[in-house]
């Protein structure tokens, strides 16, 4: 496959995701078959070369159905999620392209979700966004025009009734998998589970959740989500990923909003003689654990700065998939 | 004031019920409103509405007031302004990703409509805020919206609004208004 599309001819038309299916790509087809299955974060470059962009991509390609493409996540200024994605599909691969709700307002968000969908992306990840001060530019103005939940609803709106939020006509609306995040481990824990469903109404098909650390609270929200009947309506992908050391993870914890890490899972860090296989080893063991929860689909693997581990990890925690295999099955 | 609006928060079904009686008489003003013109009471109801609505709730006059949906928490207090349940950056005890110091305003709201007698109307998904109606009286909205809830829209991204978020609609309709606006609910435009 070329690195670029050389002949403006090679575009194909906008296409109609295949029966079942409302965008057709690798990961919906995936989880609609009912296979496990994984997506992984890429780390996005400080650069305008498009090879950096590649060589992020290049542990997670072949064995993740989507990689996730991070929006200025914790508020920190990288390449933009839309550009990633436009690179990535050019190479044939699934993407998510996040979109958080913190630098754009709701007219900004509806043109990129078109322009999005014309190069290729085919899932999208509706987030809040972290607040501008835990970033490195905390002097910007934060916008929050819209929130996750308005933004699932206004994508669902300009798919299924091809109009934009203002109610004018969108010509071919966007085939697009629309997912949102949750995180079940933090606070308010006992009311987790009720915003997810709330997320399920507002029209969000699949989930990706924050770090998972903490299996009791995890299995906890699995338990009142299996209550609420939500994993049958979307399918759940926790995340994961693999820690780097005891000072790591206090770092996290203490630093970026949003995680958390239990004493136990810090302490069993800090005694470990190499914290770096230690950290791929809690990773295997929740990967395994996670699995046998009743309503998983699959998982979202993080790991930041430890991409090249990803490949290992899913094989010792026994979920890698086979692309050679899949491909056969085609 | 922060202490005033936990109270409120803590004792969400009182409010819950005092907020429904003044809706009803509001909703029964509508043809008396109408007579007078909603234009020429707008300021009249709106001046008083923000003191009292800041002093109980810190309110910020959104225009647009949904507080029966979100526990008698404004939720306009949240430093990101979500409509529709907490961030995920909550930390731990409930406290603001943003303001460490402050109980998060989602947090509040959930155990508030965990009081009340339609809590339920908590899980309802919000439209986002027209920002034109930023400062205006919601409490005519309210009278407006619901005492005739059929009008047809006269602006057709409204209607595709409402059309998007049917079900807040029904519940708070203001949150997703059809009918006409008096010039001074308006932030832009002639009465600003
Ligand atoms: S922690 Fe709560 S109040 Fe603070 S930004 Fe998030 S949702 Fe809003």
């Amino acid at each position: 496959m070329s690195l670029f599309w050389s002949d403006p001819n090679a575009i194909r038309p906008y296409e109609a995701p295949p029966p079942g299916h409302v965008a057709g790509s690798k990961l919906e087809i995936a989880l609609r078959a009912g296979q496990f299955a994984v997506t992984a974060e890429m780390n996005p470059p400080d650069s305008a070369d498009p090879a950096d962009v590649f060589e992020a991509a290049k542990p997670l390609a072949d064995v993740a159905h989507a990689i996730n493409a991070t929006d200025a996540s914790g508020a920190n200024c990288h390449m933009s999620s839309i550009g990633i994605c436009a690179l990535l599909t050019r190479m044939g691969h699934g993407t998510v392209y996040q979109i958080s709700c913190r630098d754009r307002n709701r007219i900004a968000i509806q043109g990129d979700v078109l322009g999005a969908a014309a190069m290729g992306v085919k899932n999208v990840l509706c987030l809040t966004g972290d607040d501008v001060g835990a970033g490195d530019q905390p002097g910007a103005k934060p916008v929050f025009d819209l929130d996750s939940l308005t933004l699932i609803r206004t994508i669902r709106t300009m798919r299924d009734q091809g109009v934009f939020l203002s109610g004018r006509k969108i010509t071919k609306p966007p085939k697009l998998f629309i997912g949102a995040a949750e995180n079940p481990c933090v606070d308010p824990v006992e009311w987790r589970p009720e915003r997810l469903a709330k997320k399920v109404e507002a029209g969000a098909e699949f989930i990706q959740t924050n770090y998972i650390f903490d299996m009791p609270r995890f299995e906890a929200f699995m338990a009142r989500v299996r209550d609420l009947g939500l994993e049958k309506r979307v399918f759940i992908l926790p995340g994961v990923g693999p820690l780097a050391s005891g000072k790591a993870a206090r770092w996290m914890r203490s630093n970026v909003p949003g995680i958390h890490i239990p004493d136990a899972v810090v302490e069993r860090m800090e005694k470990a003689a190499n914290p770096g296989d230690e950290g791929r080893r809690i990773c295997v063991e929740l990967i395994q654990q996670i699995r046998e929860v009743k309503g998983v689909a699959g998982v979202h693997v993080m790991a930041y700065r430890r991409e090249h581990l990803v490949a290992d990890i899913l094989r010792e925690a026994g979920v890698a998939r086979d692309e050679r295999a899949e491909n056969a099955q085609l | 004031m922060y202490r005033v609006r936990l109270f409120a928060t803590r004792h969400s079904r009182a409010f819950e019920w005092i907020y429904q009686r003044l809706e009803t008489v509001f909703v029964a003003l509508d043809p008396l409103f109408r007579r007078l013109g909603y234009n020429r009471v707008e300021r009249v109801v709106a001046v008083p509405e923000r003191w009292v609505k800041s002093f109980l709730f810190d309110c910020k006059m959104c225009g647009q007031c949904v507080l029966s949906s979100t526990g008698m928490a404004c939720p306009m207090n949240c430093p990101k302004q979500l409509r529709n349940g907490p961030c995920g950056g909550v930390r731990p005890g409930g406290y603001c990703e943003v303001k460490p110091q402050m109980r998060c305003v989602w947090t509040e709201a959930w155990e508030g409509a965990s009081r009340m007698k339609h809590g339920e109307r908590i899980a309802e998904v919000l439209p986002p805020v027209d920002r034109r109606l930023e400062g205006s009286s919601a409490w005519l909205r309210a009278s407006r919206e619901k005492a005739r809830p059929e009008e047809a829209a006269t602006d057709k991204a409204r209607a595709a609004l409402a059309q998007a978020f049917p079900r807040a609609r029904v519940l708070e309709p203001s949150a997703a208004p059809l009918a006409e606006e008096p010039p001074r609910a308006v932030n832009r435009g002639e009465g600003s």
